[in-house]
């Protein structure tokens, strides 16, 4: 995303936040969306061959991504394997020249994020996840945006699944701890009662025993039914809790297969999990 | 007794003016930081804006005038007041869809809606002197005074007098009411918490299904209806003169960025700050003073700090000495 090349962009030179205010959304998406085809049988999520990029190179080249209802599938990958593009392209924010998307027997390959949150997609960004100047029910609400049924059940589901939270939901996000914040993230993906969650690095920056704990969630929310797909830096844990795991490279699935199976490969121990 | 006249005189020059002026900057600092929250940028047109929408006001209030209708001992303003907000926030929300929602498109970096927005001042600038003139033009009408210094000094024996402009305390009624409508409003509702929300984390916002352009509309609506209900009890206060609205501007964003910009509760905090400062540098405070001091040292000269024509160097002084010693402003906005 070569943002230097757009003059109406170019903002060098301006330090001055007395006038302006940045950290406004970067997020290009798609213009139109299309419609969701029925597509039965396979996997609850397909992401077959998906080939694109942001709009110059491929960073994708034929990636395969599927998860079952209720399991858990672990993309990892040496940095800049293209783990977050990937589950990005899952999500629709980025334009595939080659491969569909489908989710429970629908082929969503033309929607739009927001369309794909509609039907069933929780999507917890790695940074900026939270809304920080908002208190920790507030976020919650947010996450039940597109809803219009009463969501307090689900509400409650959340403080059962995070209790911590219960105890802040007054708080403002912005001045929780790391982990805390995470679980606010999450728990803003739950909201919209989603049958698949997708988080990227969500132990990014916690310390290992919020990490633990996290993980620990993560296993209770597949419990109860919702398919999780998620990207992670601490490859050898997330496989240990992982049914399904995909190690990246450049872009392309080079090894994939049961969480266990993996860690027990050698030319995966060897090459990316440190022997 | 000399200390009860202090007093009296304290609240008839200082205090309750100040306090009016205060309610009238805070309304327009409102304006200007919830659009430096949402859209991100200082809307250096919202001055021209309330001049707009104010010189609305009275066309409708001359309107309802020569249909004889009236409001009682209140303003017609007042009743011209929805009328003039309709019209200030279509003209809005048509330089949005015309202007601003181009660069918004392009993804363009703040600064230049900086700029963009002083276009629209120009624009917006010329367009309400050429529909309602240059002069100045009084429009209260009503009862003139609640207290009268008259009555006041007749009824308590002071050789102070009292007086208490309906106006004044209508300014002061119709903010608070205001205000709480607007706190209730965005930290209440669905609309108010999505646009905090939106103010928040724009991209996050985008993927739990808010919808930018309502957001960015309601914005512009709230906005223009603050300008307007500011420019109105400032015009129905003092009077209305395009160019003093185009003034105001500084201590608007004095107010604002005093109290930290992006923070609603500091705009209003920043407006009364700036308003007492404002008259409380420019009053000459020889009666006052004259009323507490034992005579030996009653002062000779008017003891007024600053003449009332360097009124405006006051919001100046203050706004550089919040940027160099609290950047944030008082109540940590999100400026710097």
């Amino acid at each position: 995303m070569s943002k230097t090349s757009n003059p109406y962009q170019d903002d060098r030179g301006n330090k001055d936040r007395s006038i302006t205010k940045d950290g406004g959304g970067g997020l290009e998406l798609p213009k139109s969306t299309g419609k969701a085809r029925p597509a039965p049988g396979g996997p609850f999520l397909a992401a077959e061959n998906m080939t694109g990029g942001y709009g110059g190179a491929d960073i994708l080249h034929d990636c395969t991504l599927t998860v079952e209802k209720g399991q858990i599938a672990v993309i990892v990958g040496p940095n800049g394997a293209g783990k977050s593009t990937a589950m990005k392209a899952v999500f629709g924010m980025l334009n595939l020249r080659a491969g569909q998307v489908r989710l429970d027997g629908e082929d969503i390959s033309g929607l739009s994020p927001q369309d794909r949150v509609a039907r069933g997609m929780g999507f917890v960004p790695q940074v900026n996840n939270v809304f920080p100047s908002m208190s920790v029910e507030e976020n919650l609400e947010m996450g039940a945006f597109l809803r219009r049924d009463d969501f307090r059940r689900t509400m409650e589901q959340v403080y059962d699944l995070f209790p911590i939270l219960k105890d802040k939901r007054r708080q403002a996000a912005g001045e929780l701890s790391g982990g805390q914040r995470q679980q606010v993230a999450v728990g803003r993906a739950l909201m919209t009662q989603p049958k698949l969650l997708m988080l990227d690095e969500p132990t990014a920056g916690v310390s290992p025993i919020v990490m633990d704990e996290l993980f620990d969630r993560i296993i209770e929310v597949a419990r109860t039914g919702i398919s999780i797909l998620m990207v992670e830096q601490n490859a050898r844990q997330a496989l240990e809790i992982a049914d399904r795991g995909y190690v990246l490279v450049q872009g392309a699935n080079r090894y994939t297969d049961t969480g266990e199976a993996l860690l027990a490969n050698p030319d995966v121990r060897r090459t990316f999990l440190g022997g | 007794m000399d200390f009860l006249n202090a007093i009296v005189a304290l609240l008839n020059f200082v205090i309750i003016p100040a306090t009016a002026y205060g309610a009238q900057l805070a309304l327009g600092a409102l304006g200007v930081t919830l659009i430096y929250g949402i859209l991100r940028f200082s809307n250096f047109a919202h001055g021209d804006t309330m001049a707009f929408g104010t010189g609305m006001v009275i066309l409708v209030t001359w309107l309802f005038q020569s249909w004889g209708l009236h409001f009682g001992p209140l303003p017609t303003a007042l009743l011209a007041l929805p009328f003039g907000i309709a019209i200030t926030a279509a003209l809005v929300l048509a330089t949005d869809k015309a202007v601003y929602r181009f660069y918004r498109r392009q993804k363009a970096a703040p600064v230049i809606l900086v700029i963009v927005s002083m276009g629209v001042m120009f624009v917006m600038n010329g367009v309400t002197r050429f529909v309602i003139g240059v002069d100045e033009i009084r429009f209260d009408d009503g009862a003139r005074f609640l207290i009268n210094a008259g009555d006041f000094k007749k009824a308590t024996g002071l050789a102070e007098g009292l007086a208490f402009r309906s106006s004044q305390a209508l300014t002061i009624v119709t903010a608070v009411v205001v205000v709480a409508a607007l706190f209730w409003f965005l930290n209440r509702t669905r609309t108010g918490k999505s646009m905090r929300a939106y103010s928040d984390n724009e991209d996050l916002a985008l993927l739990s299904g808010i919808n930018p352009e309502r957001v960015v509309t309601v914005t512009w609506i709230i906005a223009s209806g603050l300008a307007v209900i500011a420019g109105t009890l400032y015009g129905l206060d003092k009077s209305f003169k395009a160019f003093n609205y185009f003034q105001l501007l500084l201590p608007i964003f004095a107010s604002a960025i005093v109290g930290g910009l992006g923070s609603p509760l500091g705009a209003i905090a920043g407006g009364f700050l700036i308003a007492f400062s404002e008259v409380g540098f420019t009053y000459a405070w020889k009666k006052v003073a004259t009323y507490v001091l034992p005579e030996s040292l009653a002062p000779d000269g008017l003891v007024q700090l600053l003449s009332t024509d360097y009124k405006f160097a006051v919001s100046f002084a203050i706004l550089i000495v919040v940027l160099l010693f609290k950047p944030t402003g008082l109540f940590k906005g999100k400026s710097v």
